[in-house]
């Protein structure tokens, strides 16, 4: 299947979703007006991916700032994945933060006390 | 308008420690051009992440907010004065010593005032652990609207403002009320 490869936007986070090395990425921002539309073609690619996944996925959430519509967004890929973890696949969520950026620590946390899937809080200087 | 007026608006501004302020109608280039503006204005002005981030996240929030209000006022289709004029909103930011504001004022339907302020009420009934587990509620439960609206921003700007929501609705006449929001960020 086609990898995805966005380039970041003002409003838009950077997508590199990558079904060969079962590497996902978001990196940036996520602010538009209406999420449904910029979500709705990575939220298909992740149901296509989860027919053959591979062995293990990993997800690599990088991002500095996103709205209130994302959030829901974003955790309906959450749910995608979770369908995809077990049965002999697995799926590890990283979820990065910027040092001394709490907002974006506890939305990791929040994100990991809904979605049952691995999380790793990561800490970094810049995102 | 007499020109010394323009003094007096600007004497105002410059009291009230004004970085940036807009009256009209809210579209999406407006708030990207706002959100860039802002974002440089922070980035000279203010050294903590965490309160540049939480600020640039407050106003995302009351923006949008704006925004999708225009779009309930645009569905209905008739372009009388009335719904031409409840279009426009204002926005304000202003920094002051040891916090910042965000301001803003738009006229609302006067029975979706009532619910408004039913919410404003309860989310500021709440302390910091309790707006976390109902931002988390309404997160996994709610439904997105067709706007892509998730019912999470007023949350949201209490959450990151850590200060009770400031709020007035004035009313304005039978159909509407003025909306007045004043959001403080240390």
């Amino acid at each position: 299947m086609e990898n995805i490869n966005l380039e970041g936007t003002p409003k838009t986070p950077a997508v590199s979703f990558n079904a060969n090395e079962g590497r996902l990425e978001l990196k940036g921002r996520s602010i538009p007006e209406n999420s449904v539309e910029f979500y709705k073609p990575i939220n298909q690619w992740i149901e296509e991916y989860g027919k053959s996944p591979k062995e293990v996925t990993i997800f690599d959430v990088k991002l500095e700032y996103f709205n209130t519509s994302s959030s829901k967004c974003i955790l309906d890929v959450f749910k995608l994945l979770e369908g995809i973890n077990g049965n002999g696949t697995e799926v590890k969520v990283n979820w990065y933060f910027e040092e001394d950026d709490e907002d974006m620590e506890e939305a990791g946390e929040d994100y990991q006390a809904i979605i049952p899937l691995p999380f790793k809080m990561i800490e970094v200087e810049e995102i | 308008m007499p020109l010394k007026n323009i003094y007096e608006l600007y004497k105002t501004m410059e009291r009230e420690n004004t970085m940036l302020s807009f009256k009209g109608v809210v579209t999406p280039d407006l708030l990207s051009s706002v959100l860039q503006i802002m974002e440089s204005k922070l980035g000279a002005l203010e050294k903590s992440l965490r309160t540049r981030k939480k600020v640039y996240n407050v106003l995302v929030e009351c923006l949008q907010n704006l925004y999708h209000h225009n779009e309930d006022t645009n569905t209905n289709k008739d372009q009388d004065l009335d719904s031409l004029f409840s279009k426009s909103a204002l926005l304000m930011i202003a920094k002051q010593d040891d916090y910042y504001e965000v301001k803003t004022g738009n006229y609302i339907d006067r029975d979706k005032a009532k619910s408004l302020e039913q919410k404003i009420i309860e989310i500021n009934k709440l302390n910091k652990e309790e707006l976390r587990e109902m931002y988390k509620s309404v997160l996994n439960h709610g439904q997105l609207s067709n706007k892509g609206t998730a019912g999470l921003g007023l949350i949201d700007i209490a959450r990151k403002s850590g200060n009770k929501l400031e709020y007035a609705f004035l009313p304005i006449d039978d159909k509407f009320s003025f909306f007045c929001l004043n959001v403080k960020i240390n």
